[in-house]
Formats: C-alpha cells, sequence, structure tokens
C-alpha cells in the first residue's frame, strides 16, 4: 500500500492543481494577516472560509483523480498487489497531498508573522487538524461515490451533491426543524444534529475553542457546557474519527467486490 | 497450468459467462477466439481476479484464484487497451512496475528490439497508439513469469513491432511458457498460436489444434473455418 501511496502522492505533487491549491491557501493566509492586523482575527476568517472549501476541494479532487486515475487502476489490478491496497494506497496518496497543501500554504505565512510566539497556536492548530479530518472525510466520501458510479458525470453530480447537501442544505434543514419545533426542548437534538455533519461539528469546535460562544444564545451555552469541556472534545474527535473510518471501510470492501 | 470449473459470471441482465470449463496444459500458445462479445476478455480478466464470478471456481498452478493476489507474480498480462497513466514519462513507468513486482527484468534487451530509446523521457500521453501498444509490450515481456496472457497484442502494431512481436512469443515458447491470446487478426493467429479456444455464447464451443477445426467445419482456409463455426451455430 505504501508504494501505491508513494506512487498517487508523487503523481499528485507533480501535477499543477496542488500547487493552485497550496498557492491559493498562501495567498490567503498572507491576505487575511495583511488585512486583520491580528493572529486570531485572522484565524476566525479562516474558519469560514476553511470549513467551506475544504470539504468542497476534497470532493472534487478525490472524485476527478478517481477517474482520473481508472487507467493506472487498472494496470496495478493486474498486478501482484492487494485490491484494497491499491484504492487505499490511491485514497491516502490524494488527502495526504491535499492535507499537505492546506498545512504548508497555511502554516507558512502564519508562521512568518510569529505564530509560535502567540497563543493562537492552539487555536491555529485546531484549525488545520479539523481542516485534515474534513479532507480525508470528504476525499473518502467522493472516492466511495465515484467507485460505485462509472458514469463520471453522475459520479461528480453525486458527489457535488453531497458536499451541497453537508455545507447548506443540512444546515437549512436544521434551522427549519428548530423554528418549527421550537416548542420543545431542543437542546440534545441540536447536540446530536451537530454530531452528525461532519462540517458543523467543524465549526463548533473552533467557535468554542474561540471563546465566542456568547454569539451562539441559549444554545451557545448548552454546547459549550458539552463541547467546551474534554470530554466534548474527545467526542467530537471520536466522532470525526468514525466520520473517516466508515467511508474508509466501504471503500476497501466495494473495491474487493468491483469488476473492474 | 489453468484450471477453470462451471463459471458463470453475469453483468446485470447480461449472462457473458454460462458455465464454462477449460484446462489449459503447460507450455504452448493457446488462442481464444470467438464474436465480439462472446466472453473472451471476461474470461481473462476472471482468472487475473479483475473481474469476479457469480460462481465457479478457477484455480492457477493449482491454487484458488478467489481473493488471492500472489499468483499474479507468476502472470504476465498485457491488457487490451494501453492506457497508461499520463503523467509518467515511459522510464518512470517501467521503473515503477518493476519496483511493484520486485523480480529481475530484462527490459534494456526489450527497448532496444522495439526502438523504444528515444520516447524513454516522453510522458506517456504524449506516444501514439502504437508506441502505446510497444510500451505495453516491453512491460509484459520484461519479466520471467511461465504464464503470458496477451489480449490483442497486435494492436496498432507496425509490421516490423509485429515481426519482433512474433519471434518474442516463439522465444518465450521455446522455453516453455504457456499463453493465452486473444485476436481478431486470424492470419497472426494461425501463425503462433498451437490450439485454439473458441468461445461462443459464454461456453467453450470448440477447442483443438487448427488442422482439427479444417477437418470440423470442411474448410481449408483457417479464417473461412472459423467464419463457419460461428455461422453453423447460428443456424442450430
Amino acid at each position: 500500500m505504501i508504494k501505491i501511496l508513494k506512487y498517487s502522492f508523487y503523481d499528485l505533487m507533480r501535477s499543477r492543481w496542488s500547487y493552485v491549491y497550496f498557492l491559493f491557501y498562501l495567498l490567503l493566509g498572507f491576505v487575511l494577516l495583511f488585512l486583520n492586523n491580528e493572529l486570531s482575527k485572522a484565524v476566525i476568517t479562516l474558519m469560514n472560509v476553511i470549513i467551506v472549501l475544504v470539504p468542497l476541494i476534497g470532493t472534487i479532487f478525490g472524485v476527478m483523480y478517481y477517474y482520473n486515475s481508472k487507467e493506472f487502476t487498472e494496470l496495478l489490478l493486474a498486478q501482484p498487489i492487494k485490491r484494497s491496497s491499491i484504492f487505499l494506497g490511491q485514497y491516502f496518496g490524494v488527502a495526504g497531498s491535499l492535507t499537505m497543501s492546506l498545512v504548508l500554504g497555511l502554516g507558512i505565512p502564519f508562521a512568518l508573522y510569529g505564530l509560535f510566539e502567540s497563543n493562537a497556536i492552539w487555536d491555529f492548530s485546531l484549525l488545520l487538524i479539523t481542516g485534515a479530518f474534513l479532507t480525508l472525510i470528504f476525499t473518502a466520501v467522493a472516492f466511495n461515490i465515484a467507485l460505485s458510479n462509472e458514469n463520471k458525470i453522475k459520479g461528480f453530480g453525486y458527489a457535488v451533491l453531497a458536499w451541497l447537501f453537508l455545507a447548506v442544505i443540512y444546515d437549512g434543514l436544521f434551522l427549519m426543524s428548530l423554528i418549527v419545533f421550537e416548542e420543545y426542548p431542543l437542546d440534545s437534538f441540536s447536540l446530536v444534529a451537530t454530531m452528525f455533519n461532519p462540517i458543523d461539528l467543524s465549526r463548533t469546535l473552533i467557535l468554542l475553542k474561540l471563546d465566542i460562544s456568547a454569539l451562539l444564545g441559549y444554545t451557545g451555552a448548552i454546547f459549550k457546557q458539552f463541547f467546551g469541556t474534554n470530554l466534548g472534545l474527545v467526542m467530537s474527535i471520536c466522532m470525526l474519527l468514525l466520520w473517516t473510518i466508515i467511508p474508509v471501510w466501504r471503500l476497501s470492501y466495494v473495491a474487493k467486490r468491483k469488476d473492474f | 497450468m489453468i484450471h477453470v470449473e462451471s463459471l458463470h459470471k453475469k453483468f446485470g441482465k447480461n449472462e457473458v459467462l454460462s458455465g464454462l470449463e477449460l484446462d489449459i496444459d503447460q507450455g504452448g500458445i493457446f488462442a481464444i477466439l470467438g464474436p465480439n462479445g462472446s466472453g473472451k476478455t471476461t474470461l481473462i480478466k476472471t482468472i487475473l481476479g479483475m473481474v469476479i464470478p457469480n460462481k465457479g471456481t478457477i484455480s492457477v498452478m493449482d491454487s484458488l484464484v478467489k481473493n488471492k493476489w500472489k499468483y499474479r507474480q507468476d502472470i504476465n498480462y498485457l491488457p487490451q487497451i494501453a492506457n497508461f497513466p499520463g503523467n509518467l514519462k515511459v522510464k518512470e513507468l517501467i521503473a515503477m512496475i518493476k519496483d511493484i513486482r520486485q523480480k529481475p527484468s530484462d527490459e534494456q534487451k526489450l527497448i532496444g528490439l522495439f526502438g523504444l530509446e528515444p520516447f524513454l523521457d516522453k510522458k506517456l500521453s504524449n506516444l501514439s497508439g502504437g508506441t502505446k501498444q510497444k510500451v505495453n509490450i516491453v512491460l509484459t515481456f520484461m519479466f520471467d513469469s511461465p504464464l503470458i496472457i496477451l489480449d490483442e497484442p497486435t494492436n496498432g502494431l507496425d509490421p516490423l513491432a509485429l515481426i519482433r512481436l512474433k519471434e518474442l512469443i516463439a522465444e518465450e515458447k521455446a522455453i516453455g511458457k504457456t499463453f493465452l491470446i486473444t485476436s481478431h487478426i486470424m492470419q497472426f493467429v494461425e501463425e503462433v498460436s498451437d490450439e485454439v479456444v473458441y468461445l461462443l455464447e459464454g461456453e467453450i464451443y470448440f477447442k483443438g489444434s487448427i488442422a482439427e477445426l479444417k477437418i470440423k467445419t470442411g474448410q481449408t482456409n483457417f479464417e473461412h473455418a472459423i467464419a463457419a463455426i460461428s455461422t453453423h451455430n447460428k443456424h442450430d
């Protein structure tokens, strides 16, 4: 698996898109720092960008890479390699190179600005960790969708739809249900609903870490009670891990049974 | 060498292989023939483990292939359409496959044989179809394996390369290797193969030498003999 990972990673590192993605973050980091003039404020702005953009890029790169490397996959399938190694290797190659672009692209400007001497370092690290998780999760979801759809257009459509659902529609439904059922106690419902969407979960985690939970009102207090504690943090990380492991497991399960 | 027992494969509603039985002995060249869509490539891909059969068993060199992958170390496979990752250079692709297989290889001789030296530093996406097929052949023949499977090996080759390919096949056969070849070029099949396996509607319709086939169909020309068994069957 390590060999396949190496080749996929190497292949992506040489493609133009990885550089575009890396340069984008580099530029974003510098511009935000220039405009905000303060690390912790830049982190908040950055969060809003990352929470939506990272899943989108993960989804699109995942689907694109899977379909583009079809030939490579077929070549490998006839070689003495385990099937799950081929697909997991490719997946970690893509997710790994995307994560690297993110961490380096944002890390360099922030480090130059004096991140290591400031107390925003933990907030910033949490931002990068959730960013990495979101990349892993959405690339895995995209690989699953691509694996189950021979038709590229359909696969692409479903993948973008999955992103749209989790990034936008889910929140809409969530808010609507809060309004419709406002007479009932909704604390645990909103906690659970937040846990089930990796994007919402990441957003809540970072917001609470940044201590601006006052913005969230009464629900915010409840959230603070849960997510603010160590138990909440551990639970959230576990949930993100689950969100990563389940699609990766399904990926290797489906790959073992598919005809090529 | 290869033993296939009551092999069934359906793609959706389309039944491609229906209870296929096949025994391939060691040594010699076996041509797998049949009309389009008769299941030739599917048969090859089930042997390679790329397509998973619905029913039936396949064993290669006395070991069952289901869910296994190590046995592919002993198979060299030339895929039908030479599509390679376009980002790589020819040299890098060869190095990569060598790295994956971890077997001794003699690619230098083959690169010389097919005149690929000027292309080694070119990206695969910039090569013509015929050159890609030559790279494909180098990748297939550079390892020393007892079983060699060729799916349409003549695709896009120029006459010189075709002669070289035939010489290569003859050389490998002389040292006791087993070949499975599919092709629609009957002249090529007649020239190289020892035995013909004719697939029709997912089953083996005929297996034997070319001479036997000619006697069976009452034709003197091989191409016509093949045409005769396909049409003969339709009238049944």
